[in-house]
């Protein structure tokens, strides 16, 4: 009965490790190849690359760090008796200046990338292309967004239509809260803030479909603050464009005061018209608003569906 | 006459909040009729409620901090739950007004009513007896100190009860916390309570500055205080600096709540990127208030347990210094997304790094303090090497959000979340286990269970990375924080191993309670008689376990770094204790119960402006004042502890440690 048993534990660990080892794998495979992992754009391909530079750096550093504390400890428990025990050793100013150097000297090259990269990577900054810039012009309301498109006159909600390999400048705002605009695989995110307007440039240059969404929590009905992203051919960008124009929905004051009741989880629609000047109106307050404080749990659209539902 | 407070604040409709409100009354009578029963009303009143002794005070933060985990770590688990099963078609369990509250809670709660007095807690029983002197500059102060933060606990929990909790996140971020959004009580509820438990951690941050500057043994000078008096002097100045910004931030969002002005506000000029950048010049030392003292308990354990002293003390203290400064230089990491233009943030990413160089420094010289030791391994260095290794990564996760394009991508995301309880359950929560198994027997004088402990250690250990590596991932993908539903199926499986994580620490938690009953049933065979059960290095193990209320019969003279240490091995090599000091009377601060009734006066004040309840609030304030000013005029200060007593119980001690002195000697 004992020696079969002997031989079989060994094997059950080999098999639970191997187990382990392919779930693990699998899980690290479906793992990098999404979200901001997967950048279909200039700006977050660049952003992963300063991700996974800077943490191979650091890996560099940490890992040998790691190892040698538990071989240390290890090494130095009571019971070894081959360890040599020198309770006195309290100070070496040799080890002193390397365990100074050793982080500063990291520091100063990841502090070298951040600066470099803070500077490439600005969000107001226009992206380098020999392709006019789309405009849109983005507004968080509760708790949805609305795209505006001012040289097509037409505007979105909770779908943002652009031309692959064109590069788009936002102009960004709320209309309620504080929001964040982001587009995981496009790149960087960026506050939305009532009054106030930021720029954001971003490309996408695969085509396709993606998620967006707010990454700033804004109230109850936050979670379904999510948006889709297509990213179209430009042939294709300019047919929609003149269909969305065919929309008889004109986004005009009223219009704007009904969209800016609290609501979640829209559906994504379209305006075939857009008031001048609302974006300005907008950020200046001077909008129409039929505003709602959030005191009611948010209203949902009726014929809204829960996503994935 | 009741301002806004009606039948409809009770939460008949909404069964969780009902049912756990019934179970903690019932359970807080079963408790009260327990003490009735044992008769022991008059003892927890001299001894603990109304006690000016800092070893009592810091029991008390304690327990307070052990409680309010258990209600934090409820939010944590119905969070987890929550996110769980509220995945594609499903909403789960919580509707949005009630998560909402949940996170906001567990944050609030975590942070101000878990890790602050917890570690208050140990500066209070710890730093004194480090110090070699009998109490804190001011012990009065200290004791309303704590009630204020009970104050503050008091109220949070009466949210559940009467009315609402802030649906806006532990920062309370305006304009969604300003009325035209959250018209309700929550965030009226999340205010009042951190401006009292606000006043109560500046009071106690004035007296241990003063206590450290001013109360020393003779011969302690600076450069010979323990490293845990270091941090804890470092905390206090941070505590003393950040937390008025954070009054007055709180007062100015009240003002606008309250009489309608327009600092926060969408219109009339308001701004809330001044919040934002106000919150944060208190929120990142506030990080360092809460991981500077967890530096200190580890150096303690890792110099304790390795037979050695701490490596490189004086780059030690240097390093916590230079985190002390630096601290205050970064808090627009925090929104490297508002726009601020290339410069702005690469500076504070520059800056923000830069404390990783102490830091690394810090870890680097735990090593070596254990390289040449022999490493002891109990419950607190399994907790010192576990962090060690943790720490680690969450400061690799942290110097990545440091970098503005890479935080660009991840910031408010799962993955910051998992940064965050890196450093915090890792770097914190770990050091107070460690801290708590290390000096339980100094407080109670038996030491705690080290199989269970190391089950706990495990269940913290396993569970904290299970529950918060998903997170990680998670974060790479795009999931933002604070979502009350998961719009993506793919998310389930980490979502689900984030689960079982949390409930592994859960697991951990009840392990805590089972293992501090297990030990005090079995405490006869596990009594601490010398005083120094772990072979300690600083003063607080020169004295019994418990220490006498005044904690030395003469304050000890200091030679050296290690002033308890020096003097064992002398006492060890000549067989003899120094020689008996002449003893004198004691005179020692009387018990006083102006701390419980002021912050019962606070509270009820406080209740009363949530409420709009104007007449009590007035009444409230009223009584508040009262108390102090009947405290001024009192004519007596201190009782004296007649010198036969004093010599009495020396004479004992010294006796005990002449028997166990061999027994010490041979503990390394």
């Amino acid at each position: 009965m004992g020696p079969p048993e002997l031989n079989q534990v060994p094997s059950r660990y080999e098999t639970a490790l191997r187990a382990t080892g392919a779930l693990a794998l699998l899980l690290f495979a479906t793992g990098c190849n999404r979200g901001v992992l997967n950048p279909i754009g200039p700006v977050a391909a660049q952003e992963k690359q300063i991700l996974i530079n800077s943490t191979a750096i650091m890996l560099a550093i940490i890992i040998p760090t790691m190892i040698a504390t538990v071989a240390v400890a290890w090494w130095f428990r009571r019971s070894n008796s081959k360890a040599s025990y020198r309770p006195d050793w309290e100070y070496s100013g040799a080890i002193e200046m390397v365990v100074w150097a050793i982080p500063a000297l990291t520091i100063m090259l990841l502090g070298g990338i951040a600066w470099i990269g803070s500077h490439d990577l600005e969000p107001s900054k226009p992206l380098a292309s020999k392709v006019a810039p789309l405009k849109v012009d983005v507004v968080s309301l509760d708790w949805k967004w609305l795209f505006i498109y001012p040289d097509q006159g037409v505007a979105t909600v909770n779908q943002l239509v652009v031309p692959a390999g064109t590069p788009v400048s936002f102009r960004l705002t709320s209309a309620t809260v504080w929001n964040s605009f982001f587009v995981p695989q496009m790149g960087t995110m960026i506050y939305t803030m009532p009054r106030m307007t930021t720029r954001l440039n971003l490309q996408a240059d695969r085509p396709g479909t993606y998620n967006g969404l707010s990454s700033h929590f804004s109230g109850d009905g936050f979670p379904g603050m999510q948006f889709e992203v297509q990213a179209l051919p430009p042939a294709q960008f300019a047919t929609w464009a003149q269909g969305a124009h065919g929309q008889r929905t004109a986004l005009d004051g009223r219009g704007f005061a009904e969209l800016s009741k609290p609501s979640s989880y829209v559906r994504p629609m379209t305006y075939g018209a857009v008031a001048p000047g609302l974006f300005d109106a907008i950020v200046a307050g001077r909008a129409p608003q039929l505003h709602q404080p959030q005191a009611a749990p948010p209203a949902r659209q009726a014929s809204a569906v829960p996503p994935g539902g | 006459m009741f301002g806004r407070l009606t039948w409809d604040a009770v939460p008949f409709n909404q069964p969780i909040p009902l049912i756990t409100s019934l179970v903690v009354i019932l359970a807080l009578g079963a408790v009260a009729i327990w003490v009735t029963r044992i008769r022991a009303w008059p003892y927890l009143w001299h001894e603990y409620i109304t006690s000016t002794d800092h070893k009592r005070i810091g029991i008390m933060y304690i327990v307070l901090a052990l409680v309010m985990l258990v209600r934090g770590f409820s939010d944590a688990i119905m969070m987890r739950a929550q996110q769980s099963l509220a995945i594609g078609a499903s909403q789960g369990y919580l509707p949005p007004e009630h998560y909402d509250q949940i996170f906001s809670a567990h944050g609030t709660i975590m942070i101000f009513f878990v890790a602050m007095p917890f570690v208050i807690g140990f500066m209070n029983f710890v730093v004194p007896l480090q110090l070699g002197v009998r109490d804190v500059a001011f012990p009065t102060m200290n004791n309303v100190s704590f009630w204020l933060t009970a104050s503050g606990v008091l109220l949070v929990n009466l949210s559940l009860f009467l009315g609402e909790f802030a649906r806006t996140g532990w920062l309370g971020f305006p304009p969604l916390s300003e009325k035209a959004f959250s018209p309700g009580v929550g965030v009226d509820y999340y205010l009042v309570a951190l401006q009292i438990s606000g006043v109560g951690t500046v009071l106690t941050a004035v007296n241990f500055v003063t206590t450290i500057l001013k109360t020393r043994a003779p011969g302690m000078s600076y450069l010979r205080m323990p490293v845990f008096c270091w941090t804890s002097l470092a905390s206090n100045l941070l505590i003393l600096a950040a937390f008025p910004v954070l009054t007055v931030t709180l007062a100015l969002l009240m003002l606008d709540r309250y009489l309608g002005f327009h600092f926060f506000t969408n219109d009339g000029g308001g701004n809330s990127m001044l919040y934002m950048n106000l919150i944060w010049i208190w929120g990142h030392p506030e990080v360092y208030i809460l991981i500077l003292p967890a530096f200190g308990i580890y150096s303690e354990v890792v110099s304790t347990f390795s037979g050695k002293p701490l490596f490189g003390y004086r780059s030690m203290v240097f390093a916590t210094l230079a985190i002390c400064v630096l601290s205050f230089t970064v808090w627009l990491h925090h929104f490297f997304t508002m726009g601020a233009g290339a410069d702005v943030n690469a500076v504070f990413g520059i800056a923000s790094m830069l404390i990783g160089i102490p830091t690394g420094v810090k870890i680097y010289n735990w090593l070596f303090t254990m390289y040449g030791g022999r490493v002891r391994f109990n419950v607190p260095m399994y907790y010192a090497v576990g962090f060690m290794l943790t720490f680690v990564v969450g400061g690799l996760t942290g110097v990545l959000l440091a970098i503005p394009p890479v935080d660009f991508i991840v910031h408010n995301s799962l993955f910051l979340v998992a940064h965050f309880h890196q450093v915090i359950i890792g770097g914190v929560v770990f050091a107070l286990m460690a801290g708590y198994t290390y000096w339980f027997p100094k407080a109670f004088g038996f030491t705690l269970d080290e199989r269970l402990g190391k089950a706990v250690f495990w269940c913290w250990f396993i569970g904290f990375h299970l529950a918060f590596m998903p997170l990680y991932v998670l974060g790479f993908w795009g999931a933002t924080r604070r979502m009350q539903h998961i719009p993506d199926p793919t998310w389930a499986p980490w979502l689900n191993i984030a689960f079982v994580g949390a409930a592994i620490i859960g697991l951990g938690i009840v392990l805590t309670v089972v293992q501090l009953l297990y030990s005090i049933r079995t405490r006869d065979r596990r009594r601490d008689i010398t005083g120094d059960p772990w072979d300690g290095r600083t003063l607080e193990w020169l004295t019994l376990s418990p220490p006498p209320h005044y904690n030395f019969a003469v304050l000890p003279d200091v030679h050296g770094e290690e002033a308890y240490w020096t003097r064992k091995q002398t006492a060890i090599k000549e067989e003899r204790l120094i020689d008996e000091p002449n003893y004198q009377p004691i005179e020692m601060p009387l018990n006083t119960p102006v701390g419980i009734i002021c912050a019962f006066f606070a509270s009820v004040c406080g209740f009363a402006v949530i409420w709009y309840i104007w007449w009590l609030a007035i009444l409230g304030l009223i009584g508040a004042f009262a108390i102090f000013v009947w405290y001024a005029w009192r004519d007596e200060h201190e009782h004296i502890i007649p010198v036969e007593e004093v010599r009495a119980n020396a004479r004992e001690r010294r006796r005990i440690r002449m028997e166990h002195l061999h027994e010490l000697s041979q503990s390394v």
